[in-house]
């Protein structure tokens, strides 16, 4: 337990737990709505770390960092200064998969970040371990209509320092009980040998806040000196780099880029592994926590896939600064020993030299299905989460929640509606209906599959899907606003105009038909009608299209995808219209399930314990049949005239 | 894609003189519109004045279907406040089935249990004080149809589904973990294979779709059960309503020992039929068995054939038959009248409940049969016997689903022949998966991210 009150007592406005990804962007998010905000650090050496892989974004993950920046967020514009390799993926699929990668340098990602903490008004960073959260229980007549039993009123750090406060935000990623396990090797620390953070579970657990234990694990770093890289294929950045923030003008992230490398594994690899698998933690039952099956120990897919000879291995780069390099696809928690000797077989390994080991780490986290889709706990009032410590996984998974976090904690100290983004507005929205709806026992992480609306949620505009909601929420300035107001009409017309521009079977067009391997025409048509011929596209119309004025690439991107995948885009309108009518029937905190007759007994056990803020969210819960959402609303129905009727 | 129009037959799955379809949405009267030509020229559902009734015939492209009385109830004077149209046509399961499956063709989805009434309370139609009745219709009625739905469906059926599920989910996976970790997975070449499998898979489910026009996809029809003592002659009956050899047939008794079913059509009227063990004390095991199965399915049954060897002597087993029957509706055939007879018709008729029909038969030189074929048709239409409604409303809720997976795969198609990228497949070949499972009950939830980690090794 942590010291009584040293006497230092401060007052703020809003406590940020962490200073990781989600940590940074809650804080903030806070301090540029005004907010007086702390942020607490078990290391201010350890700040925006990235303790894994050593890149941002990639498929669908790139998605959340694009929602990220529309929003007002940060991790877009850090990226983009201190990338040091940049990729479009996915770029032979359809414009809903295309998605950014970008490798960064990491010292100079957390150094960045670090400084934009430092100098943001309102913003205070502190190094010092959060062991103990303060609070009160809301009294009966003070709760109204609400499901919060309790209150927060402040921290407490280990040297016994209280900042009182209205609002807590936990992002305290892989620190909570960490333990680190490089074979028999166990260390109780955090990533990178950093101190974990021992006390603060016991201080939730007193809150009576359901606590999990999961694992993940990070492969070894190689001295670049001793790695032969003429046994690998190398692997180079695009040509032509597109930013991931909206605000980033493009010409300024055309820049020299390094390579990564590309080698696999063999079955001398698989060997070594087999051998020794008694003395990884994994397979030996040391580790407790359960790991995230998409990024698998390279233990794990030598047992799992037997029959593949061979696994990827991707060798990239830390930083320019650094000989580290990471080799992405072999993370283990086998023991140094074995590491090396497996490591050494990979071709081009041969006579690598560690700088790190490779190592598994198990820490706390909660269910976090304890949460409101604001990310805020429905048991205590001012007290909200994001990251790691919600069970997801991810550097950008971590970002977005914390943003979210961050910008609910402010709205509800400044007594303002909360921003929830539902499943068919965003990929974030996605990423927390999941995490706070349906139960999952592994770290969760975004895939674009999760997505049931993806056609309509891409990367490519993520700008005019939120930029609206980041500028009502107050971290989108009006002119950034205006900008994205001007780039729509600017589609819309341009839409309209192309479809009202008629082509008939003059000889020219026809020949214009011909020479691009296109059908020539039998009847007249209109230039979006040809847009949409597979091969053909804006530009190689402009010989059609004399009166063409000149419109900004993003714009021509814009017009292009929707009118080209229009039919496709109508359906999943239409599938978003019958999924709003859902969302949008709220259902009372307080209602008492055991009230409403005819629910099948799971359905109501389930509902009791869950409390769903919608209709919508009622019927996602695993175990709600649609006949119990059919009751559910006919009871909300009754329930809602009787109120009224009251009135 | 659907519209929430919704769609049910009104009256109940009887042989009532006439029969109602009900439809109930804002796409109500266009959907009507589509398959009813007014006698009157130039008459259009949407043009006419609300709560009126117009004369004229359903339509099946250019085929008439059915003699019909149309009305039209407009927004917000229906039952349920939205657009209603009921079409009142001629009674008949398979004249109300096929005009349903019509209108549910053109747009409408069949309606779920309860949800009109459901609908009517939500739209304020109906009184706050019957909202616990609401509740209560809407949940036993559910309960009601999934337990029909999937104990009515065929074995077969059920395992080709869920093969049929296994291979879609599999492709989508395979999609998915490409789009998800490009660097690991590579889609080359990949198109052409997934061109040969929906083929496949589209031929597959359109045969399911047949096989649900013939009523063969679900346990459909009266159960019926045929009982007697060993070698009265009731394989020989089966055979015979069935018109080929299912049963195999001697002059020595206990010769079926297990059961046997088989659907067959009298006179429209679909019949589950049973033949059992004759039912006999008996030393040998499996035959033993035989009897105690034959005993359970009588006591399911709908109807039951009682077949008595009138050339034997009445003895303890038919006393022991005649306690199974007792409660039972029941047909009674006294067998083999071209043998010198041993039990009379007034001998039966002393131990039988009043009222029992008792039919002489040959089942050797085919006497009796049509007479015991027109007593099954009179007790069903006067419903002394009445299969349950569920079933036909079962069947036709698969079909609809095997169609919206027939569908989603055809735009799957279409996609591959727009050479459309892969990620736009994925997205239909998950709505004909998810369409598939609500035949066998089963959701979505995670087995598409359960399928990519088993089946596909990924990662950093």
């Amino acid at each position: 337990m942590s010291l009584k009150c040293n006497g230092i007592r401060e007052k703020v406005d809003v406590c940020v737990v962490g200073a990781g990804h989600a940590g940074c962007e809650a804080a903030l998010a806070c301090a540029r709505l005004g907010l007086e905000t702390v942020i607490f650090t078990v290391s201010v050496d350890s700040i925006a770390l990235m303790p894994c892989n050593p890149n941002i974004g990639g498929s669908s993950k790139g998605h959340l960092v694009r929602e990220l920046d529309a929003l007002g967020g940060e991790m877009g514009k850090v990226i983009d200064k201190t990338f040091i390799q940049s990729k479009m993926l996915n770029v032979s699929k359809g414009p809903a998969v295309h998605s950014l990668r970008a490798q960064a340098d990491k010292a100079d990602y957390t150094r960045t970040m670090r400084k934009i903490l430092e100098n943001q008004e309102h913003l205070t960073v502190k190094q010092a371990e959060v062991c103990e959260l303060l609070w009160e229980n809301i009294s009966d007549e003070d709760k109204k209509e609400k499901l919060a039993t309790k209150r927060i009123t402040g921290v407490k750090t280990f040297t016994g320092a209280v900042y009182e406060c209205k609002a807590v935000i936990l992002c305290t990623g892989t620190y909570l009980k960490a333990r680190c396990l490089c074979g028999e090797a166990i260390t109780q620390t955090g990533p990178n040998g950093l101190q974990a953070a021992n006390y603060l579970t016991d201080s939730l657990l007193h809150m009576g806040i359901e606590i999990r234990r999961f694992k993940t694990g990070t492969p070894a770093r190689m001295d670049k000196r001793s790695i032969d890289f003429s046994k690998m294929e190398e692997q180079v950045g695009d040509e032509k780099v597109v930013p991931f923030s909206f605000s980033t003008n493009p010409e300024d992230v055309q820049i020299d880029q390094v390579s990564c490398y590309l080698t696999y594994t063999n079955e001398k690899t698989h060997e070594i592994i087999r051998a020794n698998l008694d003395r990884s933690p994994l397979f030996a039952g040391v580790i407790e926590g359960t790991g995230p099956r998409y990024c698998p120990s390279i233990e794990d897919k030598v047992v799992k896939f037997a029959d593949k000879d061979r696994h990827q291995v991707f060798i990239e780069p830390e930083g320019l600064h650094t000989n580290e390099m990471y080799v992405g696809g072999m993370s283990s928690s086998l023991p140094e020993d074995v590491q090396l000797a497996m490591y050494r077989t990979v071709p081009g390994l041969e006579n690598c030299k560690i700088v790190r080991n490779a190592y598994a780490i198990e820490y706390d986290c909660i269910n976090p299905m304890q949460l409101y889709p604001t990310l805020g706990f429905k048991d205590v009032e001012g007290l909200y989460s994001g990251g790691q410590f919600n069970g997801s996984s991810g550097y950008e998974e971590a970002a977005a929640q914390g943003l979210i976090a961050g910008i609910n904690a402010s709205m509800f100290i400044k007594g303002k509606e909360a921003l929830v983004l539902d499943r068919s507005e965003a990929y974030i929205g996605v990423l927390i209906d999941d995490l706070v709806t349906k139960e999952s026992f592994e770290p969760y992480r975004m895939m674009t599959s999760r997505a049931e609306y993806r056609l309509l949620l891409r990367q490519d505009n993520a700008d005019l899907r939120l930029r609206e909601k980041g500028y009502q929420v107050g971290l989108i300035s009006k002119e950034q606003y205006e900008h994205v107001l001007e780039k729509k009409r600017l589609i819309k017309e341009e839409i309209e105009r192309l479809k009202n521009v008629s082509i008939g079977a003059a000889k020219t067009n026809q020949e214009f038909l011909e020479r691009h391997g296109s059908s020539t025409l039998k009847t007249g048509t209109n230039l979006a009608e040809l847009m949409c011929r597979p091969e053909l596209n804006y530009k190689l119309l402009e010989e059609l299209d004399p009166e063409r004025i000149k419109l900004p690439e993003d714009v021509i991107n814009q017009v292009e995808i929707e009118i080209k995948y229009e039919g496709y885009i109508e359906r999943q309108l239409r599938q978003v219209n019958q999924f709003k009518k859902m969302e949008k029937k709220s259902i009372p905190e307080t209602l008492n399930y055991d009230d409403v007759p005819s629910l099948r007994l799971e359905a109501r056990q389930k509902l009791k314990a869950f409390h769903p803020v919608s209709i919508g969210q009622a019927s996602r819960i695993s175990g709600v049949s649609p006949a119990d959402i059919s009751v559910l609303l006919v009871y909300l129905e009754q329930f809602n005239r009787a109120v009224q009727q009251n009135k | 894609m659907k519209t929430d129009t919704i769609a049910a037959i009104a009256t109940g799955m009887t042989h009532s003189g006439i029969g109602i379809i009900r439809i109930s949405g804002d796409e109500a009267i266009s959907v009507a519109d589509q398959i009813f030509r007014a006698a009157a020229k130039n008459i259009k559902l949407e043009n006419v004045e609300s709560h009126t009734i117009h004369y004229g015939f359903i339509y099946d492209n250019e085929n008439v279907l059915d003699e019909v009385m149309v009305s039209v109830m407009k927004a917000p004077r229906s039952f349920t406040t939205e657009d209603t149209v009921e079409v009142n046509c001629h009674g008949g399961i398979l004249m109300m089935n096929r005009i349903l499956e019509l209108v549910i063709k053109k747009g409408a989805r069949l309606a779920q249990p309860g949800e009109f009434t459901k609908r009517a309370f939500l739209n304020g139609r109906i009184d706050l004080s019957k909202a616990e009745a609401v509740m209560d219709v809407i949940s036993s009625k559910n309960e009601l149809a999934l337990k029909s739905s999937v104990s009515q469906l065929r074995g077969s059926v059920f395992s080709v589904i869920k093969k049929l599920r296994e291979e879609i989910i599999y492709e989508i996976a395979f999609i998915e973990s490409a789009l998800d970790d490009p660097e690991h997975i590579s889609l080359d070449g990949y198109t052409e294979k997934l061109t040969k499998k929906v083929d496949t898979l589209l031929n597959n489910i359109n045969q399911m779709i047949i096989s649900a026009d013939n009523g063969k996809i679900i346990k459909e029809g009266i159960n019926t059960v045929i009982v007697g003592k060993p070698n009265a002659g009731k394989s020989s009956l089966l055979n015979i309503l069935a018109g080929e050899e299912k049963a195999i047939v001697t002059d020595v008794a206990g010769t079926t020992r297990d059961i046997l079913e088989e659907n067959i059509k009298l006179h429209g009227i679909g019949l589950n039929i049973i033949d059992t063990a004759g039912i006999r004390s008996t030393e040998d095991v499996v035959e033993k068995l035989g009897v105690e199965k034959a005993k359970k399915y009588a006591l399911n049954a709908d109807l039951i054939i009682y077949v008595v060897d009138s050339s034997v002597d009445f003895d303890e087993s038919d006393y022991e038959i005649l306690e199974l029957i007792q409660d039972k509706k029941c047909i009674v055939l006294l067998n083999k009248t071209d043998l010198n007879a041993k039990v009379t018709e007034i001998d039966l008729k002393e131990k039988l409940k009043d009222g029992t029909v008792i039919i002489k038969t040959s089942t050797k030189e085919n006497i009796g049969i049509e007479e015991f074929e027109n007593t099954v048709k009179d007790m069903f239409l006067k419903g002394g016997i009445s299969g349950n409604d569920e079933i036909m409303i079962t069947n036709m809720r698969h079909k609809e689903a095997l169609l919206e997976a027939f569908e989603s795969l055809n735009q799957v198609k279409r996609s591959l022949l727009d050479d459309m990228p892969e990620d736009f497949y994925s997205i239909d070949l998950m709505s004909a998966y998810a369409s598939l499972g609500t035949i066998i009950g089963e959701e979505v939830g995670e087995d598409l991210v359960n399928e990519i980690f088993s089946k596909f090794c990924m990662g950093k």
